[in-house]
């Protein structure tokens, strides 16, 4: 066993109302400079849709992650000799056409514009050539558009749903959709790190964040097409690549990174996970259909104590262990499965885990029929969501059903239990047989019910302490920056001339 | 007239130029890159234009790499390349080949300067020093496709009477009387060289000085440790 902890995520969709707080948090504060005007570390996607960049999900067009090839574990189109073959173009690299091309207003114009018969306008200005341009596209052009012909229809997840089960997410007037916030994942098995041709790529031993080292970046752009979830981005004026840094220097800090804090339905959920680093390739490479629990069962219990001991013995420090045990994503993923990673098919492990979201019974159920549970079995309804199990498999289940109802099904017990006590509108016999039908004890639905609707700060991100200072002193002597520059300069500071 | 001034020239050009460009090339590459690491990268452009790049980048690097190779080889073994060529038919291949993918070179180079020159994202990304390098290397690429297609068999000559040269150079005791002797079009190629070793440095060309090379050895996943003293290179997980 080789203990090694990572940070990780849960997203709870079903509190997401699509806000793009956190996209605009992020923007600000990261990628509001020259090359990365376009660049979103985070962003929010309308689900069925086509996303950031367009159609990002469709691996047949830009032959991102891993592949499972005779039993071994390959990158599907940025392998060692796939590289230094195309390095001077690489095929599958998406271009700013696929995210969009930047743009401000001429806002001057407004002011200075002569007098005349008509009300001047503000043109947009592109940010790349500073010349006028006509809009095409933008970050969110599919903003709420679910039930749209060009952008929903071309989402790559409705692959293998029934031609009436697509009519029933566009219906008119009862079409649906649902919001898919996106950050980088900090995958255990990152696609970017390994395509990277210099190196510049890596994971951090202590915490499992994976940066790019820009002094190391040679604009070889294999990660760009390598990250099957398209987020590692090229800055076209820096000529080097960039991502989602985790807000290390917030995190490092104790402060939650930028899109979590600002998070207005409170979906986010941050802690720490530790798993067995030496099941990685062995995990990857499991068949589509045990994926999900395969990367389950490499995340370790942080209370057993032959965990603990061999946590010890790889150094991390017990802060760190500790950390985990209050870790509110270790409670979702293992220990109530309602959190599910995303396309884990790319085989990239990725270490953000989703909450599938509950949606409106099908359109073209009478109103009557849908609502009431006569039938025996309570949560027929799952089923007959209005999104298709199907579609939500896709996402988060390599395609396959069962662990996506069993999440669905247990937020459907527990909203029953919850409902049952305060409302009273249930009886409380349906719900706990509802509960132990979705494998649910009436403690576990309380505590999840606490986590998702009550949850304060505290328990949503519980970040340990990294101890940088002591980690940096073993490779710098703070005395001896006393008197110079300081950390992070290469020549004093000196007189002016 | 025409003789003297070459006089005067030659030992400029061909003993004091090579060293003066070789010294550039390594005082500032070096220094460069112990100060502005950040400032090593290809600047690709591949992200703002996608479908003309391939047609100008591919031919262009595919041709360079061969032609460059050969100059590498004429110059390390050269009784090698001559004893090569002392059968007819394989030279007619080898100038051949070397011709064909001169002018992939040239072909490459001309589409990417008329993409940098017509796409006006690219334009924006494109500086002073990049347009001086596009001269630059135009200029070599013609004059070497000039001296291949007008002076014959350079696989052959240039064994016998630019290596020794070259060597010469390396031996810190220069004799270019064999240059002395050569046509305008080869002079010009060789000066030209020069110039572009010594411009290099200060242009995005010194990509070329740290194309991966650990890469191909090492483990696909990178995880950099702080609390494990010593370095952290690529390739240790």
């Amino acid at each position: 066993m080789n203990v090694r902890s990572q940070i990780s995520m849960v997203f709870h969709l079903d509190k997401c109302i699509g806000c793009h707080t956190c996209s605009i948090a992020c923007k600000n504060i990261w990628t509001d400079r020259r090359g990365a005007e376009y660049m979103w570390w985070n962003n929010v996607e309308t689900k069925p849709g086509c996303g950031y960049p367009t159609q990002w999900e469709n691996q047949e067009k830009y032959r991102g992650g891993w592949e499972r090839a005779d039993g071994k574990l390959r990158l599907r189109s940025t392998g060692k000799g796939k590289v230094i073959f195309n390095i001077f173009h690489h095929p599958h690299m998406p271009s700013m056409d696929d995210y969009y091309e930047p743009w401000t207003y001429d806002y001057q114009h407004l002011f200075n514009a002569p007098e005349g018969p008509d009300q001047p306008t503000a043109r947009p200005i592109s940010m790349v050539t500073g010349e006028p341009i006509d809009i095409k596209a933008g970050p969110n052009w599919d903003d709420d558009l679910g039930g749209s012909p060009i952008y929903a229809e071309n989402d790559p997840n409705l692959e293998g749903l029934t031609e009436e089960q697509k009519q029933q997410l566009s219906a008119i007037e009862r079409l649906v959709f649902f919001y898919f916030p996106r950050i980088c994942n900090h995958c255990l098995n990152p696609a970017c790190v390994a395509s990277c041709p210099s190196g510049a790529l890596y994971k951090r031993g202590e915490d499992g964040i994976v940066l790019v080292d820009q002094n190391r970046c040679r604009a070889w752009r294999s990660c760009i097409a390598a990250c099957p979830y398209k987020k590692v981005f090229f800055n076209w004026f820096a000529g080097k690549s960039e991502k989602c840094i985790l807000c290390f220097p917030r995190i490092e800090t104790g402060q939650a990174p930028a899109c979590f804090h600002s998070c207005v339905g409170r979906i986010r959920y941050l802690g720490v996970l530790l798993y067995d680093a030496e099941r990685i390739e062995e995990v990857a490479k499991s068949p589509d259909e045990e994926l999900v629990e395969a990367q389950r069962s490499m995340i370790l219990d942080p209370w057993d104590p032959e965990v603990i001991r061999a946590a010890r013995e790889a150094g991390i420090p017990d802060a760190m262990v500790e950390a985990a045990q209050r870790s509110p994503v270790y409670k979702f993923v293992k220990q109530w499965k309602l959190a599910l990673p995303p396309h884990i098919e790319y085989r990239t492990l990725p270490m953000l885990f989703y909450v599938p979201p509950m949606s409106p019974v099908m359109a073209s159920r009478e109103q009557n029929e849908a609502v009431e549970h006569v039938s025996d079995d309570l949560f027929h309804d799952i089923d007959a969501a209005r999104v298709p199990m199907r579609f939500l498999a896709n996402l988060f289940g390599a395609g396959h059903e069962a662990k996506v109802r069993y999440a669905l099904r247990k937020q459907k017990a527990v909203r029953w239990y919850r409902r049952a006590l305060t409302v009273g509108d249930v009886e409380m016999e349906t719900a706990e047989r509802m509960l132990r039908e979705a494998d649910c004890s009436p403690e576990e639905a309380e505590q999840i019910y606490r986590l998702t609707s009550l949850c304060t700060f505290a328990e949503r991100f519980v970040i340990p302490p990294e101890h940088r200072e002591q980690a940096i002193e073993m490779l710098e002597d703070p005395g001896e920056h006393r008197t110079t520059a300081g950390f992070g300069f290469l020549t004093g500071p000196g007189r002016a001339m | 007239m025409v003789s003297t001034a070459s006089s005067y020239l030659d030992p400029l050009l061909f003993a004091v130029l090579p060293y003066v460009v070789f010294f550039t090339f390594f005082l500032v590459t070096i220094q460069r890159y112990r100060m502005r690491t950040f400032s090593y990268s290809s600047l690709s452009s591949q992200f703002l234009e996608n479908r003309r790049h391939f047609w100008g980048l591919v031919p262009f690097h595919y041709g360079i790499l061969v032609v460059l190779t050969g100059h590498v080889v004429a110059f390390l073994f050269p009784r090698e390349l001559l004893l090569f060529n002392s059968r007819p038919i394989r030279l007619y291949i080898l100038e051949a080949s070397a011709l064909i993918f001169g002018l992939l070179t040239l072909v490459g180079l001309v589409a990417s300067v008329a993409r940098r020159f017509e796409v006006s994202k690219i334009r924006k990304v494109t500086s002073v020093s990049d347009w001086v390098l596009f001269a630059l290397l135009l200029v070599q690429v013609v004059s070497g496709i000039y001296v291949a297609v007008f002076h014959p068999w350079g696989s052959s000559w240039f064994a016998a009477s630019v290596t020794p040269y070259l060597w010469s150079l390396v031996k810190m005791n220069p004799d270019f009387t064999s240059i002395a002797a050569m046509p305008l079009s080869v002079k010009l190629h060789i000066v030209n060289a020069y110039l572009v070793i010594g411009f290099m440095p200060f242009t995005r060309l010194v990509h070329v000085l740290v194309v991966p090379n650990p890469y191909l050895w090492r483990r696909p996943q990178v995880v950099r440790w702080y609390r494990r003293p010593g370095p952290s290179p690529a390739g240790k997980s």
